[in-house]
């Protein structure tokens, strides 16, 4: 489990993140939501420690992440996988090679353990026979699979994805959606996504946290959200037409 | 802002050896950048410097119109202005525009599309894993591409001069050889030493703290060069007049 306590960061005076505290459960999908803009990819980044947050306490199963020494910060961080809006893969190595990058550089496993490691994680992301693939080769969809392989190759215990459906046609944003819910129930792992898609809201948003300007409005799961009376997370959930006539008629 | 970019230098190369990766893991990155910024370069190099020795020839017997003044003159001039300057100087200019740029774009790539932030976000010290072997490699590789660009100089040279008619060949090695300081070979090793660092480190500054986009790439990678060229410049000048 992730616990986050009183997170303030700003920029240049403009404050981004306003005291924002909550939990994100093992085993469970736990969305960040919220408009662009809103301070999500900066709780995000505050959280992973790639952002230094003015102010506040991050915990990993209890063990404090903001002030801890180097070599636990190191230690928790090769706990972390992540997926990233684009993918982040590296350039100059093929699909095997990306997944095997963690394994390769993390641990001393043999090499054919790491191959079955890294073949197992691409069937798991339905990535068969695509080992020898450069990353420019791949849809965007298959990069974000490739991705996933990634973040979860080293037996991560924390997973974070950020806007994982950005640039993905609906079809294949479910199909990322439903691959990381079930990963994160099979291997109980403790997962953060940011996103602004409601399709990924509704499909897995076991715990959603709703950020408005900086500051938590909101906290619930996929099935009461509809029903809340925040009127940001009512205009941004029903934000357009068809689904406001809906609620009307509801 | 200059004294706080100095700063931010000073602390980024101390973070190249800090919570550093296995050795193997650097000595495998550090071959293939040695292939990227060594064997990759040697072409250029090449006709540079064989070019940079000819047209010396022909300048220097051009100004040479005193008869008292004798032929291996030409080729000492050639020898000396190719150990002592251009081949450690010109080529690191040369190396400043190819290795350079490309070592600041390669990394502001990675940069702006997370690949630095996924290397961190794994508990790498992505400073040191991108960045240590490219200075490394530089280090080795530059000063054997000045080696070899200071003998293709003084070949190129020698081709011209005889082929052309303006020193005989035994006139151009007795000149070559004339009044020899081997001292000079150990400057230019120096220099080749320093100006390779210079350029790694600066260039992989450059392109490591890239933000923005594509737009940032680019300017970043011709920063890299111009503040490279400077402090190859700097450099040159403060190492002649410390150790000449």
């Amino acid at each position: 489990m992730i616990e986050i306590e009183n997170i303030y960061k700003s920029f240049d005076g403009k404050t981004v993140l306003n005291g924002i505290s909550g939990k994100f459960e093992q085993g469970k999908t736990n969305l960040i939501l919220g408009a662009s803009g809103t301070g999500k990819s900066v709780l995000l980044k505050c959280i992973v420690g790639l952002t230094q947050p003015d102010q506040g306490n991050i915990y990993y199963d209890s063990r404090e992440f903001t002030t801890a020494s180097k070599d636990l910060k190191i230690e928790i961080r090769r706990e972390i996988g992540m997926l990233f809006q684009g993918g982040a893969l590296f350039d100059s190595k093929n699909v095997q090679e990306n997944v095997m990058f963690p394994l390769d550089v993390l641990t001393k496993m043999p090499l054919d353990e790491k191959l079955d490691r890294v073949n197992f994680c691409l069937r798991r992301v339905g990535l068969e026979d695509t080992n020898s693939k450069m990353p420019s080769e791949i849809s965007g969809g298959m990069k974000k699979r490739v991705g996933i392989a990634r973040a979860i190759v080293n037996s991560s215990k924390y997973l974070f994805c950020d806007e994982p459906n950005s640039g993905l046609d609906p079809q294949t944003s479910i199909l990322i959606d439903n691959l990381i819910k079930e990963i994160t129930e099979e291997y109980s792992i403790t997962t953060v996504v940011v996103t602004h898609d409601m399709n990924s809201v509704m499909e897995i948003g076991d715990n959603i946290m709703f950020l408005h300007k900086g500051d938590k409005l909101w906290e619930g799961n996929n099935q009461n959200i509809v029903h809340s009376d925040v009127e940001e997370l009512n205009n941004f959930v029903f934000a357009n037409k068809m689904m406001r006539s809906l609620k009307e008629k509801s | 802002m200059f004294v706080a970019n100095i700063g931010k230098y000073f602390m980024f190369l101390g973070s190249l050896f800090t919570n550093r990766e296995s050795f193997s893991t650097y000595f495998k990155l550090t071959i293939e950048e040695c292939q990227l910024i060594g064997i990759n370069s040697i072409v250029l190099v090449a006709i540079v410097s064989s070019f940079m020795g000819a047209v010396t020839t022909l300048q220097t017997a051009f100004n040479l119109v005193n008869p008292l003044i004798p032929d291996y003159v030409i080729s000492l001039v050639v020898r000396d202005m190719t150990i002592l300057e251009l081949a450690p100087t010109i080529i690191a200019l040369i190396f400043a525009g190819k290795v350079g740029s490309s070592m600041a774009s390669g990394l502001g790539t990675m940069r702006i599309t997370e690949q630095i932030d996924a290397l961190e976000v794994m508990g790498i010290n992505s400073s040191s894993y991108l960045v240590l072997p490219k200075v490394l490699a530089s280090v080795l590789m530059y000063p054997l591409l000045v080696i070899l660009a200071g003998i293709l100089s003084m070949v190129g040279g020698y081709l011209v001069g005889v082929f052309a008619g303006i020193i005989s060949p035994s006139d151009y090695i007795y000149g070559i050889r004339f009044d020899f300081n081997q001292f000079t070979v150990l400057f230019a090793l120096i220099k080749s030493f320093v100006f390779a660092f210079l350029v790694s480190t600066i260039s992989s500054y450059k392109g490591f703290y890239t933000s923005g986009g594509a737009l940032e790439v680019g300017i970043a990678s011709t920063q890299a060069v111009t503040t490279s060229v400077i402090a190859i410049l700097f450099a040159d000048y403060f190492l002649a007049q410390l150790l000449l």
